[in-house]
């Protein structure tokens, strides 16, 4: 039996859903090894009887609530793509603004036609299996998760800051080049693109497990910079951990123990004997 | 006693969520309504007291399948309020970006969200089986104008070379021919294209409407221009607020829009109604062939334009990468000087003429923004399409009316997450 897979969005860009249309034969390959039962953006037929969900995009909506709920009373694993889905991303931004006014801004005097909640990531609400970090998510890391789960394995996220392969990408450094980095406290396991095309790090895949706050004063020192100016580049993305008094100096794992979220309790079942995993 | 009662919640293959409500007693047509449920996103409210930096970064992230646009337009916004002009170098590479864009988000929608309509199959995915050699061709094009987009940018998905004031990162002369060749290649993949929805079964369903889109001089516009439209001609883009004239309906958090008629269009159809003139020679051809003629009145044609214009794309694509070689590339570090000011960007996302209208104060801080998407200015004309159709189609079956209207709404390339990211700032 070939495992059944659901991708579901909420509020996003959907890009990460469409990174998984941005394979090229690789998707035909992929199709052949699992049944995909609901996937709104591409499919007509929809079903319920999914094993494994994707979930695109961050909780925003009471309705949002509910229905991630359901998802999870379905679901055996459910993985939580893309940085909506694992920080809140950049929909958290609304949140540092009382919301009657982001309300007032966007629609005016049409304001009471629209309900809203403070954005937040999925496993605040329901707990989350894996992770698959990044705006947007990285469709080869998608894929190494996806042959996990089919050999009935843990899926791993690599546990070192962008920094390391930003050096093997040979990078000058964008702190050397005037500008505010993210790097040296961000998960690695984007080779580093921003950097490597021209720019800095945002934060978006989240904080390594264990970052090294002190090595990351003195490079802000160095450069005459301030933890104002690190948090503030870092609310892109993680604005979810500073409104709960996290940031870059508080531990927030999405490998190991978080202290924002519930964990679920290894190991995954599809894993184990008796299951079929089609070759 | 026959009841009509069509209620398909959340519309699939469309980009998005929108909810098709019709309801009719005995023929008498007692309700149709396109509805829009999309949880807003606030983008607006997002980006004010961020500097122009960030700005730019964040706006792509209204859309992951248009973020070139959404790029693009946020970058144009911001020069023309600090009065940047970028050189010529980054012009022609970012009309080369646009193009792979372009391309790809039509490859995109009429094999994966359009095709699987006639070929009698409720997605792609058991197309993968049937007919792989038409999956597998989708995939061939759609990955080419990735790799396009990933050499100019960094990456099709959220870009990151292009910067305000041009790209902090520019591709090597033979990456560029490389790819040309590559491109030169795939012409036999539109080619096939072309001959498969030759022999698609098209709605002939015609209601007129009024047709808006960038018209520009020089060429079939997608970046630059001024807004033109079938109905009254061309206006400067600083006049946009007198074409959009968006307003609230209860049933939707996106906002609709109306010009000189009842609404209008944007889009593919929009641009080839308008332009088509411009169009390269291949293009035309294709046109011609597709039976695709202007001013063309069926919204169900408005994936003929879409693919008419990926053969304009990628044609262009080819002459662009001449003149840059030709021109011989070299690295250019983008200066931007801030100032207090306004400026607007408007460019031909794959949906239709998009508007980023920024305020700035004088230290590169956003105070202001007032975005205008292109289905927001669709949505209107969906509605008005679906209400001219149901009266004509009513005797069939439930089933049939209902995926009518679904392949009208599918025609549309609705992007609706984008469409309720950015909306009207209106002060109170």
């Amino acid at each position: 039996m070939k495992p059944k897979v659901a991708f579901f969005d909420f509020t996003s860009c959907e890009g990460c859903q469409l990174e998984v249309l941005n394979f090229g034969e690789e998707l035909v390959e992929l199709l052949a090894q699992i049944d995909i039962v609901n996937f709104r953006e591409v499919r007509s037929r929809r079903a319920d009887n999914y094993e494994i969900a994707f979930i695109d995009g961050a909780i925003t909506t009471e309705s949002d609530m509910e229905r991630i709920k359901k998802v999870r009373e379905q679901a055996k694993v459910l993985v939580a793509m893309g940085a909506c889905a694992c920080l809140g991303g950049v929909n958290c931004l609304k949140n540092f603004l009382p919301m009657e006014e982001n309300l007032r801004i966007v629609y005016g005097d049409c304001a009471r036609y629209y309900n809203t909640i403070p954005a937040r990531p999925v496993s605040s609400v329901v707990p989350v299996d894996c992770y698959l970090p990044g705006c947007p998510m990285n469709r080869y890391e998608f894929l190494k998760l996806a042959k996990a789960l089919l050999l009935g394995k843990k899926p791993e996220l690599l546990n070192y800051p962008v920094c390391v392969e930003c050096k093997l990408a040979g990078n000058i450094c964008a702190f050397d080049k005037a500008e505010t980095c993210l790097g040296p406290v961000t998960r690695a396991g984007c080779n580093a693109i921003c950097v490597t095309s021209g720019r800095h790090c945002w934060g978006c895949r989240g904080l390594v497990d264990e970052p090294n706050i002190n090595s990351e004063k003195e490079i802000l020192q160095k450069h005459g910079l301030t933890i104002q100016d690190i948090l503030e580049k870092y609310r892109h993305f993680n604005g979810y951990l500073i409104e709960a008094g996290g940031g870059p100096t508080q531990h927030h794992s999405l490998s190991g123990e978080g202290q924002l979220e519930r964990r679920p309790s290894p190991p995954l079942p599809l894993s184990g004997e008796g299951r079929e995993v089609s070759k | 006693m026959t009841q009509l009662s069509i209620n398909v919640h959340h519309v699939t293959r469309i980009e998005g969520h929108g909810n098709i409500i019709v309801n009719a007693k005995d023929g008498k047509i007692e309700e149709i309504k396109w509805e829009i449920p999309e949880s807003p996103r606030f983008f607006e409210a997002m980006l004010r007291g961020r500097n122009y930096e960030d700005v730019t970064w964040l706006s792509p992230r209204i859309c992951g399948i248009c973020s070139i646009a959404h790029a693009t337009a946020s970058i144009q916004a911001t020069e023309a309020a600090f009065g940047i002009k970028p050189s010529e170098q980054s012009m022609l590479l970012r009309k080369l970006l646009y193009h792979a864009e372009t391309l790809q988000s039509h490859v995109l929608h009429l094999y994966f969200l359009v095709a699987p309509d006639f070929l009698g199959a409720d997605s792609v995915i058991p197309l993968a089986a049937t007919q792989k050699e038409v999956v597998l061709r989708a995939l061939r094009l759609k990955k080419l104008a990735n790799d396009l987009a990933d050499l100019i940018c960094g990456r099709k998905t959220h870009p990151l070379s292009c910067v305000v004031g041009g790209f902090v990162k520019i591709p090597e002369a033979q990456q560029l021919k490389t790819m040309q060749q590559k491109l030169i290649e795939a012409t036999k993949d539109l080619k096939k294209t072309v001959e498969l929805f030759k022999g698609l079964k098209i709605p002939n369903f015609v209601r007129e409407t009024e047709y808006i889109a960038l018209k520009d001089s020089q060429e079939y516009a997608f970046i630059s221009g001024d807004i033109a439209s079938t109905d009254t001609g061309a206006a400067p883009v600083t006049d946009y607020l007198s074409i959009t004239n968006e307003f609230c309906v209860p049933h939707s958090t996106a906002k609709f829009t109306k010009h000189k008629r009842d609404s209008y269009m944007v889009g593919a159809l929009a641009r080839f109604n308008n332009n088509y003139a411009q169009l390269s020679p291949q293009a035309q051809k294709a046109a011609q062939e597709l039976g695709l003629k202007a001013v063309c009145h069926n919204p169900y044609m408005i994936n003929v334009a879409q693919l008419v214009e990926s053969i304009h794309s990628l044609e262009e694509s080819l002459k662009l990468i001449d003149r840059i070689l030709a021109r011989g590339l070299k690295e250019e570090r983008p200066e931007v000087k801030v100032k207090a000011g306004r400026g607007i960007g408007a460019v031909e996302a794959p949906r239709g003429i998009l508007f980023h209208d920024y305020t700035y104060d004088d230290k590169g801080i956003l105070t202001q923004a007032n975005c205008i998407i292109p289905t927001n200015q669709n949505h209107n004309n969906i509605q008005k399409d679906m209400e001219a159709l149901v009266p004509q189609i009513i005797n069939k079956s439930q089933e049939e009316i209902t995926h009518m209207l679904e392949m009208l709404v599918r025609a549309y390339d609705p992007c609706v997450s984008c469409s309720t990211h950015f909306l009207e700032v209106k002060f109170i």
